[in-house]
């Protein structure tokens, strides 16, 4: 698994996102809160299993009741994928349910969070775990949104977000 | 070639920003490339695409029925339109039954191909492109130059132009501020958008899903905040299994943009919900617009295996030159020029199409295995078949065809030109060829041709014989080429005749779209070649051992003279290019060099064929170094020198300013010397440095290692 972990590190960090990784939940926790303390502004937080489980905080600035205009005003938007792919640094996830997408898309930066068990090595064994049948909307994310359109300049942060923050959490519900 | 054409070409010539940009990205991308295939095998995941995608084209009608039926159990409808004006009425009527004035767009290049924005602005509705090279070029009226990139021929000063004049006064040539700029203005018009409209880069039957591939975010917000959304969809994007998007995942971002994976993949299947939570409209078309009928061509089918990389552009040494906008309105490079013959028409590709070199790089990197090269041939015949040939030159290829009056005719031509040549080059060729020599010297027709020299050489009886195929060049300009080769051989033990009657490969008639002239010429060189009883047949020029091993047998094939391709692959089974075969004979033990290091640095030019087609691109190295020289890499040493036959005299004005770069990068290594194992880079290049006055040497492998036989 660490060997897992440190290649997921180097791909996903070699295209600009950032990756931390947090021994419990709570530490998860204090992770977003200071988060957002640091880049202020307002924050939205998916429904996900994390939440269920642990209960949902209450930062300030910080709103569970996910629409379109408090997205596209968010400063951060937080959700919780499924899997990682270590050979590419690629989270995968069910994005059927429109708040996940909606945090996703529209924030500047977007935070997300991953049990450190739903780390798996390539395409190839999360394409088996996949049915398209179950999950209409399947979004894999590797780095924050990017272009190279204007004379061939990587610019970070065209119409998504511009930072992503990947947390992987150990032994908890997520 | 039309004058309008010609002059597109000048006027990207003189583009200085398009020369700059296109050579720096063409240079950094064979490296970033290949650093994202590092550790993965590039020819099985090729293999795998093409198998998914081979399988595709030929089980169109079946997927998409299967697709269909999948897609609209999840909720999509899934429209099956055969031209573009069903697919702008379908659409059309769709956002006026919803009400919508504004729509969205992610990139798409189906879209593209049918001109559906035009069609729905003219209706009063807006449509707004959100790609950002794509915004870019809507902005100003232009069309993509690049499938992938496609506002790569602008500069920053010209996009924030752009965007001063067209969207908001004051905008500075800095790029991150640009970016941040069309974020800002695009975000209102993603907001306030009724439909939006997508492509997709894979489309599977199994499961009923689209799968979009981006990097900016746009397919992810065209596809959840308007309340439609509408994917136009090519068939040739149908796949038949989930597993099978694996492999084009695999390629397509790697060969493209030199990505492990790009930022987004976003695989929807049937109708999600809307932001506030109604189901949303999802609307499939899946296109055909002639593919169906590429499909059914045995030649053409090979092109529906594209995945839309755009790698055939980004190695393309012409595309690097002039951009795509010389290429044609939508698709550009090599695949362009085939996709724009059928979607559009053949005759469409006529000027096009001419501007394929025929270096090859193309079907190297093609994560499709699609033969470009072979397929604009294919286009060529056919435009030669349709309208014709021009008469100068059907009369040029008649005299090819009858090999004593070809010959003949050459014999004198090196009594006329006595008057022009000086020092074993031509500076001043008569009528037609004038254009020609303002960039390079030609090499003066030598005073005997190799077929009678052959005749003087001393030779040992040995019990085993080769062949030597001369070719034109070697026999009627490098006769030392061929007497270097016999030389090589007969101290190997190989005693070497020379068929009489062979004559011109065919090549050049093949390459203007001639196959009958070529067939001609093959026909008679097959007799003469097969007359002789001899184990191998040795040729040191790359296009003409092409021709004799893969050539002739394609040639018959296309013009279905089945009876003549035993004969063939006879006769391609016993030819090898001559540093294959001298490099066989070292390893077997049967042919040593002189001792000791020379003094002499050279470096090593590539020639297409032999590095591409015949993939001898190791053993001309190899004997060059255990013939005593220190051999000394240049960079894109496999980059076309720009010779290519009769291209260089067709449009001499982008055949210079590749011999331009080629000289450069030769003279960068500080060799005295350049070794090449074709007699027609031979030509160019040698030329081109006489031309500057440079003292660098410029040999065949095989007259360097006959002066270092043991």
């Amino acid at each position: 698994m660490d060997n897992l972990f440190a290649s997921f590190k180097e791909r996903a960090e070699a295209v600009s996102a950032e990756v931390h990784r947090c021994g419990t939940a709570a530490e998860a926790r204090d992770f977003v809160q200071g988060l957002l303390k640091e880049v202020g502004g307002t924050a939205l937080w998916a429904p996900c299993a994390f939440l269920e489980a642990e209960g949902r905080p209450a930062f300030p600035g910080l709103s569970y009741d996910v629409t379109r205009e408090r997205a596209a005003e968010a400063k951060v938007g937080i959700s919780q994928m499924d899997w990682a792919l270590a050979d590419t640094g690629t989270l995968v996830v069910d994005a059927t349910g429109v708040e996940g997408r909606l945090v996703s898309t529209l924030p500047q930066i977007h935070v997300a969070l991953i049990g450190a068990d739903r780390l798996l090595p390539d395409m190839a064994s999360v394409l088996g775990r996949i049915k398209p049948s179950k999950a209409g909307y399947l979004s894999m994310i590797t780095g924050p949104s990017r272009t190279a359109d204007i004379e061939r300049v990587l610019t970070i942060g065209v119409h998504g977000p511009e930072r992503l923050v990947i947390v992987f959490v150990e032994g908890s519900a997520a | 070639m039309t004058t309008t054409f010609k002059e597109s070409i000048q006027d990207a010539l003189a583009n200085p920003n398009l020369r700059g940009a296109l050579g720096r990205f063409s240079e950094a991308y064979k490296i970033s490339r290949e650093k994202a295939y590092a550790g993965m095998d590039f020819e099985a995941v090729r293999d795998a695409v093409r198998d998914v995608k081979a399988y595709g084209a030929s089980h169109l009608e079946e997927l998409a029925e299967a697709f269909k039926a999948k897609a609209e159990a999840a909720g999509a409808k899934v429209y099956r339109a055969s031209d573009p004006a069903e697919v702008k009425a379908y659409i059309l009527a769709l956002a006026k039954e919803n009400g919508v004035r504004s729509i969205v767009k992610s990139k798409s290049m189906a879209t593209e191909e049918i001109h559906l924005n035009k069609h729905l602005e003219a209706e009063g509705i807006e449509v707004y492109e959100t790609d950002l090279g794509e915004w870019i070029i809507q902005l100003c009226h232009q069309t993509p130059s690049h499938m992938v990139m496609p506002a790569i021929h602008m500069t920053k000063e010209e996009v924030a132009e752009v965007f001063s004049t067209k969207v908001e006064e004051g905008q500075q040539p800095d790029i991150p501020k640009l970016v941040k700029f069309a974020r800002g203005k695009l975000r209102n018009r993603f907001l306030g958008a009724d439909m939006g409209i997508s492509g997709a880069n894979i489309a599977v039957a199994e499961t009923g899903s689209l799968v979009l591939i981006t990097n900016e975010g746009n397919a992810r917000l065209v596809t959840t905040l308007p309340r439609i959304h509408v994917a136009v969809v090519g068939i040739e994007k149908l796949v038949a299994t989930f597993q099978d998007v694996q492999p084009i995942l695999q390629a397509l971002p790697r060969n493209a943009t030199s990505q492990l994976l790009t930022s987004y993949v976003s695989v929807i299947t049937g109708q999600v919900p809307n932001t506030d939570g109604s189901p949303k409209q999802l609307h499939i078309i899946l296109m055909d617009n002639k593919r169906s009928e590429m499909a059914a061509d045995p030649k053409f089918r090979q092109a529906l295996q594209c995945i839309r990389c755009a790698s055939c552009l980004n190695v393309c040494p012409v595309f690097r030159l002039v951009g795509g906008h010389v290429f044609g309105k939508v698709y550009t490079g090599g695949i362009g020029t085939i996709l724009t013959a059928w979607f559009d028409e053949l005759k469409q590709s006529d000027d096009i199409q001419g501007l394929c070199i025929q270096c090859g790089a193309c079907k190297d990197v093609c994560p499709g295995r699609i033969d470009i090269p072979e397929l604009i041939l294919e286009l060529r015949r056919r435009l030669a078949v349709e309208k014709g040939m021009p008469l100068v030159q059907k009369a040029i290829f008649a005299v090819v065809n009858n090999r004593r009056l070809f010959h003949s005719l050459l014999r004198a031509a090196s009594v006329a030109q006595k008057p022009f040549a000086k020092g074993g080059f031509i500076r001043h060729l008569p009528l037609f060829l004038s254009d020609l020599t303002d960039f390079r010297s030609l090499p003066a027709i030598a005073p005997r041709p190799f077929r009678d020299t052959f005749k003087e050489i001393v030779q040992p009886e040995c019990k085993e014989k080769a062949a030597i195929y001369a070719g034109c060049l070697i026999d009627f300009s490098y006769p030392e080429m061929g007497e270097s080769v016999v030389r090589v051989l007969n101290k190997a033990g190989i005693q070497v005749v020379f068929p009489e009657g062979q004559t011109c490969c065919g090549a050049p008639a093949r390459y203007n779209g001639a196959y009958e002239t070529a067939a001609g010429n093959a026909k008679d060189n097959i007799k003469a070649l097969l007359e002789e009883d001899v184990t191998y047949v040795v040729s040191a020029c790359p296009t003409c051992t092409v021709a004799l091993k893969d050539d002739f047998i394609a040639t018959f094939e296309s013009l279905g003279m089945e009876d003549a391709i035993g004969d063939a692959r006879k006769l391609a089974a016993k030819t090898l290019d001559f540093a294959t075969l001298v490099k066989k004979l070292v390893d077997e033990g049967r042919l040593e060099f002189k001792d000791g290091q020379q003094a002499e640095t050279v470096t090593y030019h590539d020639s297409c064929h032999l590095k591409r087609t015949l993939h001898a691109q190791q053993a001309p190295r190899d004997l060059l170094k255990k013939a005593g020289f220190t051999v000394t890499e240049m960079k894109e040493c496999d980059i076309c020198c720009g010779m290519a036959g009769s291209y260089s005299l067709k449009l001499p004005e982008l055949s210079a300013p590749i011999l331009e770069r080629k000289l450069e990068n030769i003279k960068d290594t500080g060799a005295t010397s350049v070794a090449m194992d074709c007699p027609g880079c031979v030509m160019q290049i040698r030329g081109g440095l006489d031309k500057l006055g440079s003292g660098i040497k410029v040999e065949h492998t095989a007259v360097r290692l006959a002066k270092r036989l043991k």
